[in-house]
């Protein structure tokens, strides 16, 4: 019996303390100072280009689960998912030298890149699909991205939680090949619960990386002044990594 | 003759244990937020899963209460002394003898009435072992923990993470996809708390005030 009270005092001390570490400046520093090794590492250990794998068409999962918003509650969002999106724009900005301004149609002109990807989401499941799109590096070039930003920021349509979703990452990923606004699933429009009409493709991250309802694109030098200064939704209010490769 | 553990020894065990006990209830606080286990590359649906386990109680989780984000800060943290210890660990065992001299079985041991002898002896609570270190059913299950277990925990890790994937893509298929490596990966953890279990176990049994004392100090030679 003493035995048995000893051995849960040990572990109350050892949780307790663990706490003590998490809850403390030094604890979070620590733990964003290996989240930054991690994306160090597997940058090092790949190509910076390297791609994921992609697969075939008789791997794509019978049904591709929508998770977190699976739709946006506003009237102007229903209007335009009946008619197709007509009136839906994609606007790119901040940092560079032509703001621009993209219809689906202009999006659908631009040559398109179509790739059966692997999504994994945080919660640990993964999903297969066929995505395309045009590669956010032809938007980047046509708006000309000036040299002093460092991070491609995405706003979208959606409120979750309360909070407007938004998410960020840095010009590495901007440029890789399979990072796509994508506006097809399966050869079909986005569906609503997969972010109709358009969501962006980070292949190498982990699911809340690909933001979805997209409405517009900034480049910015730091991510310090966006909303909450961690350069996205999950990361401001509940602490996700913003590397989201491990 | 029988060496004391060395320092390296006893450094890497301390700091393991630490690692796998976090790395654990972290992990278990991960599970959580999806309970689903799936076979191939993909898998979202109950319908496509091999099984459904359990959802972990708080007290059993880091932190003591559901935060993904926590838990996963922890796992990211800790993979690295984990990794790297045993890395190093595998090194100083090869090149220090460790390995040749104490942990490595011999041929007569694989007789079945050798196994047997010893399967016996410890039924019998007797721990003795003269000359070796380690008995052969110690040397069985250290080196299924070092050689196998760890490891596979270290790449499984690996294969999970998307990041890491276009590095070694051969990874990943390796161990049948990256679900696949997600349930081998959570088979495995629960494979190592069963051989911790059993070690605690016959911690206890076979003298636990000079088992501990000598993985602190090293304990003494002798012949
Ligand atoms: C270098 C070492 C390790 C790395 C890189 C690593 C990495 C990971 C990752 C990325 C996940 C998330 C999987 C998901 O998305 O569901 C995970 C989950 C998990 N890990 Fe580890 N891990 C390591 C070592 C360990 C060890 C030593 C243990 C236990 C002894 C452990 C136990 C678990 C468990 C139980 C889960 C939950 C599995 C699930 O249901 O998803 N891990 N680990």
């Amino acid at each position: 019996m003493k035995r048995r009270t000893a051995l849960v005092g040990l572990g109350a001390l050892f949780t307790g303390a663990c706490s003590k570490v998490a809850e403390s400046r030094a604890g979070q520093s620590l733990f964003d100072m290996a989240e930054n090794w991690h994306m160090k590492a597997h940058r090092a250990l790949a190509n910076r280009q390297a791609l994921a794998p992609e697969f075939t068409k008789v791997d794509i999962s019978p049904v591709f689960k929508g998770n977190g918003s699976i739709t946006v509650d506003s009237d102007i969002y229903r209007d335009q998912l009946s008619k197709g999106f007509p009136n839906w724009r994609l606007r790119v900005g901040g940092l560079v030298k032509n703001e621009m301004s993209f219809s689906l149609e202009n999006l659908r002109a631009l040559p398109q890149r179509s790739q059966i990807t692997r999504h994994d989401c945080v919660e640990g499941w993964s999903a297969i699909g066929e995505w395309t799109g045009p590669q956010l590096s032809l938007l980047l070039d046509a708006a000309e991205v000036l040299p002093e930003a460092n991070f491609i920021v995405f706003y979208c349509a959606d409120i979750l939680y309360g909070k407007r979703y938004y998410e960020s990452i840095d010009m590495v990923d901007a440029y890789h090949p399979q990072t796509i606004v994508a506006h097809e699933l399966n050869g079909e429009p986005l569906p609503e619960k997969n972010g109709a009409p358009l969501r962006m493709r980070i292949e190498r991250q982990l699911g809340y990386k690909h933001p979805k309802y997209l409405t517009r694109i900034e480049a910015v030098a730091s991510l310090d002044d966006i909303e909450g200064g961690k350069g996205g939704f999950w990361e401001d209010n509940y602490g996700y990594q913003w590397y989201a490769g491990i | 003759m029988r060496k004391k553990h060395s320092l390296l020894t006893r450094i890497w065990h301390w700091l393991n244990a630490l690692c796998v006990i976090v790395l654990f209830m972290s992990g278990l606080g991960i599970s959580n937020a999806h309970r689903y286990l799936y076979w191939g590359n993909a898998g979202s649906q109950p319908s496509e899963a091999w099984t459904a386990v359990i959802r972990f109680p708080d007290w059993a989780t880091l932190p003591q209460r559901y935060d993904l984000a926590e838990s996963r800060d922890w796992h990211v943290l800790f993979s690295w002394p984990f990794a790297i210890g045993l890395l190093v660990f595998w090194i100083a065992m090869l090149i220090g003898g460790h390995f040749w001299r104490d942990l490595r079985t011999h041929r007569e041991e694989w007789k079945s009435a050798a196994i047997w002898a010893d399967i016996v002896k410890h039924a019998k609570l007797d721990f003795t072992h003269d000359g070796a270190k380690y008995s052969f059913l110690q040397k069985l299950s250290y080196g299924i923990v070092l050689g196998v277990l760890l490891p596979v925990m270290v790449f499984t890790g690996l294969a999970i993470s998307p990041g890491f994937e276009p590095a070694a893509p051969w990874l990943v298929d390796w161990f049948g996809g990256r679900q696949s490596a997600r349930s081998i990966h959570f088979l495995a953890a629960w494979a190592l708390f069963a051989f911790f279990v059993i070690h605690i176990l016959l911690v206890l049994l076979s003298g636990p005030v000079k088992q501990m004392r000598d993985m602190i100090t090293g304990g003494r030679d002798e012949t």
